[in-house]
This record gives structure tokens, C-alpha cells and sequence, in this order.
């Protein structure tokens, strides 16, 4: 039992430990979709992405024509994602120059080809969960993975509103024992006099999906991302097993032969 | 075929050479796991040249087009993500076999007399590698290749007097720019890779001339030869013994490279770091800055060393020393056998404690300096949350340099034990 508690207590102080160090929220597991709805949800992601991001965001590594990775047809792809003058194999560039964008928002919005591979899918998912009113920032929004941050909350129609709930405890411990119990995104931040505020987030006015609707919808973005961020990863795998078999069969028969070499000494 | 060999032999020494550099040398016959890091070394060379000649095909050394023209690999040309992925998972699996095999070499005392010469020509190839990874790291032209190469300049920049000079010649500018990029490029792709073959050719030619150690440390040159096989008692003809016993070990190898390169190509953010994948900004600088895993060791040290006279050189001295100090073991191990089978406790305990320092320099290399600054009470209340780890480091960084510099002593008062006449 004394034992048990010690571990305990590890295990929180080095939480606690991990929590402070990284300078921001745990985050939140991406959802790992189904293998067999794989094509479906990329799909959803390629339509969301071209409707809600794809408008300030670009993804210039990507063109529009290998999507037809995901299963789709040119014409399709042709009717349904592409809105502008583009034509099939163009890369998915936006019409705001960077200048102009830089001016209204205060930076350029990233480029989206391989921001997966930057930041990581978990930390996107948390990010698009993250956002919550904040009157004081300059657009009206906040976010809790990434403060500050100059984007607003694009997808609050589908979301609806959060706000920010911040509670104060006494020591660490504490803090983190709520932060944990919160089950979702929470901040822990030092306050003065040695206590510490634990932000987390709560539904200020509902949206047109529901909690659980809005998380598959950015479960689906969030795939997408990942996917454009290394459009051969799927195939990568797929012939990684191949190859590991190949070199299996291969190997047993080199280290028969070496095998059958050395007998002939001693 | 036999008129064939014998048309080219009457005017080139084919067979001569094949027997001398491998078909005829004779090796001992107890080689174990340790010895295949030398010919997969050189199989790892072999794949980032190839590799390399086709990434050349499609990449381009210019400071607007490098970043687009990696992800083109990527996407758009065909094969290219394999192609660059079995190239950037080749660039640590280098450094990986380099370390091993040079650790073998501490294991087996494969440095000394009488292949002092063999070990420093292994050394200066040690260099040009690195040389050749630092110069290759530039070139994606993310933030990472960007900053790193500009701290690494910087180091150049910290001489005494020329410093600032020396550093605009490296690069070529003021920064890091375009005209940089190119010569890296050149030295990457031609320069260093050159060099890197001619010294692995040297390297193996030396080998041949004075002939392999093995882990008993035993000179097999020293035994009667066999009268039936006309060779040493010990030894064994390299063909075809140890050329199926390498094939073996790089199809073993292949594995675990391809395991990494199909599922896990990042290597953890390791290989690929993530921040690599952000276009060089030369007006952002990141966070934090960390070169890829096989520098960290040494880097761990240059940020521990404080600065003395308002000058940092002394960190890139000591950096420097850390790594040059290999060359001088040949005469620093005074220990009256080479293997680490017939060693006393003194030399395991220091090898070990040597390689625990190595490991741990190379974790704080990778990570900024408050690292461990959330540990409270005990010691670590006694400093400031930036140095506690920085304080490690300068203890690790002195039983680094311990290692060598008490060798002679520690070697020579160790209680060996007799080394048998033949291998085991």
C-alpha cells in the first residue's frame, strides 16, 4: 500500500513534471479511425478541408489530382473540391497573397502540405478543440493549445462557443489531480503565491453538431492533414510488409548457406 | 573465363588484388557480433552514394527551390519517398554501425600496436563523416538544417581574432544564404564523398597489410601455420567464409533498416526532426535549437563549457579535443593485453562508465538546458533550474576526458588475465 502510494506519487510528480516543462495542455489522443473506413473518413477530410481551410490555407506540395489515392475519380474531385480556375493538376494553392494576409491576421497563414508532420496529429486535434471566446484578443478568440494564436475559430458554427473556466488551487498536487479528473484539455499555470490556476474549457452556446459529431468531424480534418502531410505513407506500409517478408525468406536462406559453409571448419 | 581473367591479369593485377585485399586474406575465425559493423559500414556507404546520385536527379541546391524540391522527391517523382527515406534512415544507420564498430575497436583494444595507423586513418574517416553529415543536413533547408548549420558556423566564429572572417568565408556571406547552400551542396556531393572513398579504400588496405585483431586480442600472425591448409592455425580465408558471414549480417541489418525506414522513417523525431519540416526562416529563430542525435554528445559539451574572457571558443576546444582525443589511444592504453576478456575490473569499470557518460551527454544534447528544471528539493534546489543539467553535463564532460587522460594509469595497474595461445 505504501509502496503503491510512493509510485503514486511519482507518477504525479513526474505528470506534473511533464505538464510544466512542455508549456501547455496535455494533449488529446487523435482518434484512430477504423482501417476499413479509412478511404470514407480521408474522403470527409478532403471535402472539410477544401471547404473550411482551403480558403486561407494552402497546401502547395499537394495536388489536387492525387487525391484520387483516396478513391475518388478526377471528375469528381473536379465537381466536388475544386471551386476556383484551378485545373486537376495544380497544386492547392490560394488566391490571398501572403503580404495581404500577413497585413489582416498579423501572420501568413501556414502553409498546410506538411504541418502534420510539424506539429503531429495529436496536437492538431487538440488545437481545433481548443478554441474558446476571449473578448480581449483582436479577432474575439482564443485558443488553449496555442495562445495567442492569430487564427479565429473558423469552425465555431459547427462547434458552437466554449469559454474559458479557470480554478484556483491551493499546491501542485492538487491542480494536477483536477486537471486529470477534467478529462479533456487543461492548462495548469503558476499563480502568485505559490497556487496555481488549472484553465479548462466548457460549452458557452451549442453549435450545429454536437460535442461527439464535432469531434469526428475534426478526427476526419485532422486524418486528412496527416495524410497530405505524406501522401505515400499508406503505401510505404503496405510494401514495408512485403519487403520485411522478402528479406525474412532471405535471410533464412543466407544464414542456411552460411550455415552449410562453415561446417567444413572443425 | 579463366582466358578471360587471364587476358586482364597480364595487364591489370585483378587477381592479385582480389586475393590480397580479400579472396586469399586470411582472417581469425572467431569473429562475433562486433565484426560486422565493418563491412556493414561500408554496405552503408555503398547505399547513400547510390541513394544520393538519385536524389541529386531531382533536388535542387537553391535557397528558394531546396525546400519545394524535397517534398517534389516525396510526392511527385516516382519512387522518391523510398529513395529519400532509405537515405535519410541510411545517414544515422551510419553513424549507428560507426559507433559500434568503434566501439568494438575499445572493446578489443583493435587500436593497438600494430594497427595505430589503421585506427587514425578509421579516425579521420570518423571526421570526414561527420563532415559529410553536417554539410548533407543543410540541404532540406528547413529550420533546423538552417539553424543548426548557422550554430555550427558560429563555432568557427568564436576563433580568436579571425573568427568573424573565418565564419564569412565558410559561408560565403554574412548568413547562411543561397550561396552557402551551393557550396555545401558541392561538398556534399562531391568533395567529402570522395575523400570519404579514398579513405575507406586506405582504411581497408591498411587492414589487409597488418591483419585483423579478434576478441581474444591474439596476433594469429604469431602462430605456426597448418600444414595441411598452408595458413596461420587460427586464421580462415575471408572468401567464402566471412563474405557469406557479412551477407548474413547485412540482410540481417536490412531489417531492422527497413522495420525503421517503412514504419518509423521519423525515427522518433530523431531522424527526421519535426521542426525540419518548417521552410528555413533566417528572421525565426526556433525555440530551441538541437543538432540531429549522432552530434549531441559533443554538443552537450560545448553548451557546458562556460565562457572564460567573453569568449566561447573554450567550449569549441573542448568540443574539438572530445573528439580528436580518439586518435592518441594507441598510446594511451599502456594494458599488457588488448582484449576486454583478459582486462581487469579497473579498464571494464572505466569502458563502462565511459560509455554511460557518452549516452547520458548525448540525451542532454538533444534536449534544452531546463531539462530538469521541474525537479525539486534535495540537490537540485542547491541551482538554478537552467544549470542543473548544464552542471551534469560538465560532470560527464570530465569523466569523458578521464577516460583518456588516466588510461595510461588505469591500464597499466590492471590486474589482467593470461591470454590463451589460440582463440576460443
Amino acid at each position: 500500500m505504501r509502496r503503491a502510494r510512493l509510485f503514486a506519487g511519482i507518477v504525479l510528480f513526474a505528470a506534473a513534471g511533464a505538464a510544466l516543462a512542455e508549456g501547455g495542455p496535455r494533449l488529446l489522443t487523435a482518434p484512430e479511425g477504423s482501417k476499413f473506413e479509412r478511404e470514407a473518413a480521408l474522403q470527409r477530410g478532403a471535402r472539410d478541408f477544401t471547404n473550411y481551410c482551403l480558403n486561407c490555407h494552402s497546401a502547395q506540395y499537394m495536388r489536387y489530382n492525387r487525391l484520387t489515392d483516396l478513391g475518388l475519380s478526377e471528375d469528381q474531385i473536379r465537381d466536388n473540391l475544386m471551386f476556383a480556375t484551378d485545373k486537376i493538376g495544380n497544386p492547392m494553392t490560394v488566391a490571398m497573397s501572403r503580404s495581404d494576409a500577413a497585413g489582416w491576421f498579423g501572420t501568413a497563414p501556414p502553409d498546410l502540405s506538411v504541418e502534420a508532420r510539424v506539429r503531429g496529429k495529436d496536437w492538431l486535434y487538440s488545437y481545433l478543440l481548443a478554441f474558446y471566446r476571449d473578448d480581449t484578443a483582436p479577432t474575439g478568440w482564443n485558443n488553449l493549445v496555442f495562445p495567442s494564436v492569430a487564427m479565429p475559430h473558423v469552425l465555431w458554427s459547427l462547434q458552437g462557443t466554449q469559454k474559458l473556466v479557470e480554478t484556483e488551487y491551493e499546491d501542485g498536487e492538487k491542480a494536477e489531480a483536477a486537471a486529470i479528473a477534467a478529462k479533456g484539455l487543461a492548462l495548469i499555470e503558476p499563480a502568485p503565491g505559490g497556487k496555481f490556476i488549472v484553465k479548462t474549457l466548457a460549452e458557452d452556446t451549442p453549435g450545429t453538431l454536437s460535442p461527439a459529431e464535432y469531434k469526428g468531424f475534426v478526427g476526419d480534418l485532422v486524418d486528412y492533414l496527416d495524410y497530405i502531410g505524406e501522401p505515400a505513407k499508406h503505401e510505404r506500409i503496405n510494401l514495408g510488409i512485403v519487403v520485411l517478408i522478402f528479406l525474412g525468406v532471405l535471410f533464412t536462406l543466407v544464414y542456411a548457406l552460411k550455415r552449410s559453409y562453415w561446417n567444413d571448419l572443425h | 573465363m579463366s582466358r578471360f581473367i587471364a587476358w586482364i591479369d597480364d595487364r591489370f593485377p585483378l587477381t592479385k588484388l582480389w586475393e590480397e585485399q580479400w579472396g586469399k586474406y586470411v582472417a581469425p575465425k572467431n569473429f562475433n557480433f562486433w565484426y560486422y559493423f565493418g563491412s556493414l559500414a561500408a554496405f552503408v556507404l555503398v547505399l547513400q552514394i547510390a541513394t544520393g546520385i538519385f536524389l541529386a536527379m531531382s533536388y535542387k541546391p537553391d535557397a528558394t527551390k531546396a525546400f519545394d524540391s524535397i517534398e517534389y522527391i516525396m510526392r511527385d517523382v516516382s519512387g522518391g519517398w523510398i529513395i529519400r527515406y532509405m537515405h535519410s534512415t541510411g545517414a544515422s544507420a551510419f553513424f549507428i554501425v560507426v559507433y559500434l564498430h568503434m566501439f568494438r575497436g575499445l572493446l578489443y583494444g583493435s587500436y593497438r600496436r600494430p594497427r595505430e595507423l589503421l585506427w587514425i586513418i578509421g579516425c579521420v574517416i570518423y571526421f570526414a563523416l561527420m563532415a559529410e553529415a553536417f554539410f548533407g543536413y543543410l540541404l532540406p533547408w528547413g529550420q533546423m538544417s538552417y539553424w543548426g548549420a548557422q550554430v555550427i558556423v558560429n563555432l568557427f566564429s568564436t576563433v580568436p581574432y579571425i573568427g568573424d572572417t573565418l565564419g564569412t568565408w565558410i559561408r560565403g556571406d554574412y548568413t547562411i544564404s543561397d550561396v552557402t547552400l551551393n557550396r555545401f551542396f558541392a561538398f556534399h556531393v562531391v568533395a567529402v564523398p570522395l575523400l570519404l572513398l579514398i579513405l575507406v579504400a586506405v582504411h581497408l588496405m591498411a587492414l589487409h597489410e597488418v591483419g585483423s585483431n579478434n576478441p581474444d586480442g591474439i596476433e594469429i600472425k604469431k602462430q605456426p601455420k597448418d600444414p595441411k591448409t598452408g595458413i596461420y592455425l587460427d586464421g580462415i580465408y575471408s572468401h567464402p567464409y566471412y563474405t557469406i558471414k557479412d551477407i548474413v549480417g547485412v540482410v540481417f541489418f536490412l531489417i531492422v533498416f527497413a522495420i525503421v525506414m517503412f514504419f518509423l522513417p521519423d525515427g522518433g523525431g530523431y531522424f527526421l526532426e519535426a521542426n525540419n519540416f518548417i521552410p528555413a526562416d533566417p528572421l525565426k529563430t526556433p525555440e530551441h535549437i538541437a543538432p540531429v542525435w549522432y552530434f549531441t554528445p559533443y554538443y552537450a559539451m560545448l553548451r557546458a563549457v562556460p565562457s572564460f574572457f567573453a569568449s566561447q571558443f573554450w567550449g569549441v576546444l573542448v568540443m574539438g579535443a572530445a573528439v580528436v582525443v580518439f586518435v592518441f589511444l594507441p598510446w594511451l592504453d599502456k594494458g599488457a593485453v588488448k582484449s576486454i576478456r583478459y582486462r581487469g575490473s579497473l579498464y571494464k569499470t572505466w569502458l563502462a562508465v565511459f560509455v554511460v557518460c557518452f549516452l547520458i551527454l548525448g540525451y542532454l544534447g538533444t534536449v534544452p538546458i531546463t531539462v530538469w528544471g521541474q525537479f525539486t528539493g534535495g540537490w537540485a534546489d542547491a541551482l538554478d533550474t537552467k544549470d542543473r543539467a548544464t552542471w551534469v553535463a560538465r560532470v560527464l564532460t570530465f569523466i569523458y576526458f578521464l577516460f583518456f587522460l588516466l588510461m595510461p594509469w588505469y591500464t597499466a595497474r590492471d590486474k589482467t588475465k593470461p591470454v590463451p595461445e589460440r582463440v576460443t
